[in-house]
């Protein structure tokens, strides 16, 4: 983009065209000057967001994890008065496991909806469906949480009695004791999956829609039927913005609070340890605003900032993980 | 398809090969009509859970929302759950919703807009591509996150009293990143002749921004602006941390004696709801009102971008 | 009004590529000046030089002078905002501003520079609009937006519109590369009048019009691919259509290239 030159300048300034970023077109005038410190200001600022966010998790959970009696990542207790013991090992297993039970769930589905939307709905359908998935992502959480809590988990009962009927012998689908009513982390994972769809829809089908009709028509002048092509044109093309797609709909899952928090039913300390599916637990999340009432300024409270801070820590990956490759299929295809 | 397979099955004078071409054919095709059952099934499930909540939340909470003391009232007065026989009204929780989210977007849209003007106009090279990373990264921050953060600045730091601006702020930063991404994607539509079109005419560049590029994206950076702020109103957890419900009317953002919102209403009252009808009726009336709020704005967001001057 | 061009030994670089090589002309006041030559050859970027549009770019940048009636543009305290208000600009595409009325459009360029009497904006809009021969098309609609025109009058609003700010000089980079034939006579018969009152210069790979409305021709070319482009040769349009002094130039006006 720093050398276009001659071509780029005498051809026809497409729309695609590059911005006239870091231009002379501003000069020493002091609007100017004004403008532009004000913008990169707002744009430092978001850095600097990010990195307080960062710096002040780190400085005021460190006086919990000091005074802290118990291995901070392989402890299952959590005891915030003196004296303190508190880890994060079930907080993170209830998070990753019924985020990832959403996302087995919502990118299979979420794949089939975006390819319907761009490849098979009809021309007057393809919007308003489109918008409809999207009006799930308009639901507030609480909703959801309510919605799930109230309504479909004595629902899903025969669901779950099914799979620990047949598939009981693994671990993940053991009959679990004393849960009820599904408030089990695998119906949050299904509630999750149904809150982190719109999103993975959303992404997946701008990326669909952008596969060259170059590409699709090699393939049905190949003789392919519509499957074929997209198995061998949309799907390939789409991948990588699916997998990043999936895991900003997994970063959303391992953050979602109120709808976790209604749902899953919490366990009493010192419950013993199950793989199992269908047993009930906290997420980072849901702990932190379950107590939220009783946070005080305090050492008390650095356990549950130390626990966000894994939280943040988490998501950052996730989020940034989705980044990197969206930033390759740019570099890919640009 | 059946009759093709007959006849393919056939032995006329045709080679086994052709044969074979013919039935691979016919689960080709059975295989393409399957994928667009898939497809269509997919689409269809997906509605299920949307039509679902829609009819629960509507039909256990609009006739609540019918009374007209459910707009007027809030819930001064309110008693212990089975006592009280009387629901009352939403009005300092609707109030309080919009308030925090009016206060979120004043905080929120002026550093979103120049954020984006930055990356779209000004910045290249390493520092906005650090910016742009990390308003991907502030985007993927938890509420919870958000909210925990702005608890270890207002109050475990500066040891400052609760109030709602404190909710207000972490807030902001759940929206800032969609109305700065929204709001890039915009001024990226403005195509750049019409920048080099106001340049030529002497215009300097602030200005060429602010009367040319803005007001040509303006309608797109308003739907960005609407749908964060239904977001940010239908958001719990920060509230959960940072707002403390209070029963009664209060209009003070800066005031320490907390503000109610939807959210924290359906909070108060959900523990008591299987056992007590009033409560339950507060919680459909409170959701209820909460999910077409958000709803309404989202939809308003959507129609107003209809009306872009550009064009993709 | 109209003042003269006077360059010498212009070098026109992005970033560290060297676009065009070693310019140096003079462009008469009040008279039109076609620039010719195949694409890539560095006409349209030259062009741009000449009210600093190039910097626009990221990385585009200059070496050498161009004066207009003795004032460098590019001297140490030369505005380049200002330079762009004395020579004035039209583009290959028609591109009004989709957010204003026609009245809004002309006047653009007033009101974005602080201008804010009505009557002088309505006086500043009809003179432009007449000076652009469009008046009489738009005259009823004034308050409509401009996109609602047609190619060949939007294309006559960005004139009139670059009129508006009185430049001294009026470059056009193909102004009717994307116009119907009709409309580009008009714009063509249009260029024909603005030379009473301006320095016209006009980027064009039309020969045939560069032939009909200009009284100089400079012809643009590469030495070779990837090599920066160079002024050839510049003569009256007489001359270089009839009788060039260069034999490349005889050979792209008679088509054997380009």
């Amino acid at each position: 983009m720093t050398s276009t030159g001659v071509s780029a300048s005498d051809s026809l300034p497409g729309p695609d065209g590059s911005k006239p970023e870091g231009d002379n077109a501003s000069t020493g005038r002091l609007g100017d000057r004004i403008f532009g410190g004000t913008a990169t200001f707002a744009g430092l600022s978001v850095i600097a967001i990010v990195v307080l966010i960062g710096a002040f998790l780190v400085v005021q959970a460190l006086p919990a994890l000091t005074s802290n009696n118990a291995n901070f990542l392989t402890s299952r207790d959590w005891q915030t008065s003196d004296p303190m013991r508190f880890g994060v090992l079930e907080l993170l297993w209830t998070t990753v496991s019924t985020s990832l039970v959403a996302l087995i769930i919502a990118v299979p589905f979420s794949v089939a909806i975006a390819l319907f939307l761009t490849q098979y709905a009809p021309a007057w359908l393809a919007r308003p469906a489109a918008a409809l998935v999207d009006l799930l992502a308009a639901v507030p959480s609480i909703v959801y949480g309510l919605w799930g809590s109230i309504i479909v988990a004595p629902k899903i009962v025969p669901l779950q009695n099914f799979l620990q009927d047949y598939l009981g012998w693994l671990p993940i689908f053991k009959p679990v004791a004393g849960i009820s009513n599904g408030a089990t982390i695998f119906f949050v994972g299904i509630v999750l999956a149904i809150m982190i769809l719109p999103i993975i829809t959303a992404l997946s089908r701008e990326v669909f829609a952008q596969t060259p009709a170059a590409h699709k028509d090699a393939a049905t002048a190949l003789g392919a039927t519509k499957w074929e092509m997209i198995r061998t044109a949309v799907l390939p093309f789409g991948k990588p913005g699916v997998i990043s797609a999936a895991m900003l709909g997994l970063g959303r899952a391992l953050g979602e609070t109120i709808a976790v928090l209604y749902i899953i039913s919490t366990l009493p300390g010192g419950t013993a340890w199950t793989w199992s599916l269908f047993n009930g637990g906290s997420t980072f999340a849901s702990k932190i605003a379950a107590d939220a009432a009783e946070l005080t300024p305090g050492k008390s409270t650095g356990a549950y900032i130390a626990a966000g801070l894994v939280l943040f820590v988490l998501t950052f990956i996730v989020n940034a993980i989705a980044r990197v490759i969206i930033e390759r299929r740019k570099a890919f295809t640009e | 398809m059946s009759t093709e397979v007959s006849a393919a099955e056939r032995p006329l004078r045709g080679s086994g090969r052709e044969l074979r071409g013919r039935s691979e054919s016919a689960s080709r095709k059975l295989r393409n009509t399957l994928a667009t059952i898939v497809m269509w099934g997919a689409f269809l499930v997906a509605l299920i859970p949307l039509i679902w909540i829609m009819w629960t939340v509507l039909s256990k909470g609009f006739s609540t929302m019918l009374d007209i003391v459910w707009w007027q009232k809030d819930q001064s007065g309110v008693g212990a759950a089975g006592f009280d026989k009387m629901i009352r009204g939403a009005r300092h929780a609707i109030v309080g919703t919009l308030l925090m989210s009016i206060a979120t977007s004043i905080i929120a849209v002026p550093l979103a807009v120049f954020t984006a003007i930055y990356l779209v106009e000004y910045g290249r090279g390493k520092l906005a591509r650090a910016i742009s990373f990390m308003v991907d990264i502030l985007s993927g921050v938890p509420s919870i996150v958000a909210a925990l953060f702005i608890y270890a600045v207002w109050v475990t730091t500066f040891g400052w009293r609760l109030m709602p601006v404190a909710c207000s702020l972490a807030l902001a930063l759940l929206m800032i990143p969609v109305v700065t991404r929204s709001t890039e994607e915009m001024l990226k539509l403005v195509p750049n002749e019409l920048r080099d079109a106001s340049y030529a005419l002497g215009v300097p560049k602030w200005k060429t921004i602010v009367k040319v590029v803005l007001p040509t994206s303006f309608s797109g950076i308003l739907t960005g602006v609407l749908l964060g702020f239904a977001r940010v109103a239908g958001e719990t957890a920060p509230l959960l941390l940072l707002a403390n419900y209070t029963p009664f009317l209060q209009q003070n953002l800066f005031s320490g004696n907390g503000m109610a919102a939807l959210p924290t209403l359906i909070n108060a009252n959900v523990q008591f709801m299987s056992a007590d009808k009033i409560s339950a009726d507060r919680v459909w009336g409170a959701a209820c009102t909460l999910i077409l709020i958000v709803l309404a704005i989202n939809l308003l967001g959507r129609l107003v971008g209809r009306f872009t001057k550009v064009k993709n | 009004m109209g003042k003269r061009i006077d360059v010498q030994d212009l070098h026109v670089y992005y970033g560290s590529f060297l676009a065009v090589e070693g310019v140096s002309m003079t462009i008469e006041p009040r008279s039109v000046t076609a620039f010719i030559g195949p694409s890539g050859c560095g006409k349209s970027t030259f062009l741009k030089t000449l009210n600093r549009m190039h910097e626009v770019t990221p990385g585009g940048r200059v070496e050498g002078k161009v004066l207009l009636d003795d004032e460098d543009l590019y001297g140490a305290n030369v505005d380049p905002v200002a330079v762009r208000r004395t020579v004035g600009m039209v583009f290959q595409r028609p591109n009004p501003f989709p957010t204003m009325s026609i009245a809004d459009n002309v006047t653009a360029g007033l009101r974005l520079n602080g201008v804010k009497d009505k009557k002088v904006l309505a006086e500043k809009a009809e003179k432009s609009l007449r000076g652009a021969n469009l008046w009489d098309e738009v005259k009823d609609r004034l308050n409509k937006p401009g996109a609602g025109l047609s190619g060949g009058q939007q294309q006559r609003l960005c004139i009139a519109r670059a009129i508006a700010v009185e430049p001294q000089v009026l470059l056009m980079d193909e102004p009717c590369s994307a116009l119907d034939p009709i409309s580009t006579g008009k714009v063509e018969d249009l260029i024909e009048e603005l030379k009473d009152d301006y320095t016209v210069v006009i980027v064009t790979h039309n020969m045939q019009q560069a032939a009909r409305v200009s009284d100089k021709t400079a012809f643009f070319n590469l030495k070779e691919t990837g090599k920066p482009g160079h002024l050839i040769e510049m003569d009256d349009t007489q001359k270089i259509f009839n009788n060039p002094s260069e034999r490349a130039t005889e050979d792209y006006i008679s088509g054997r290239f380009g």
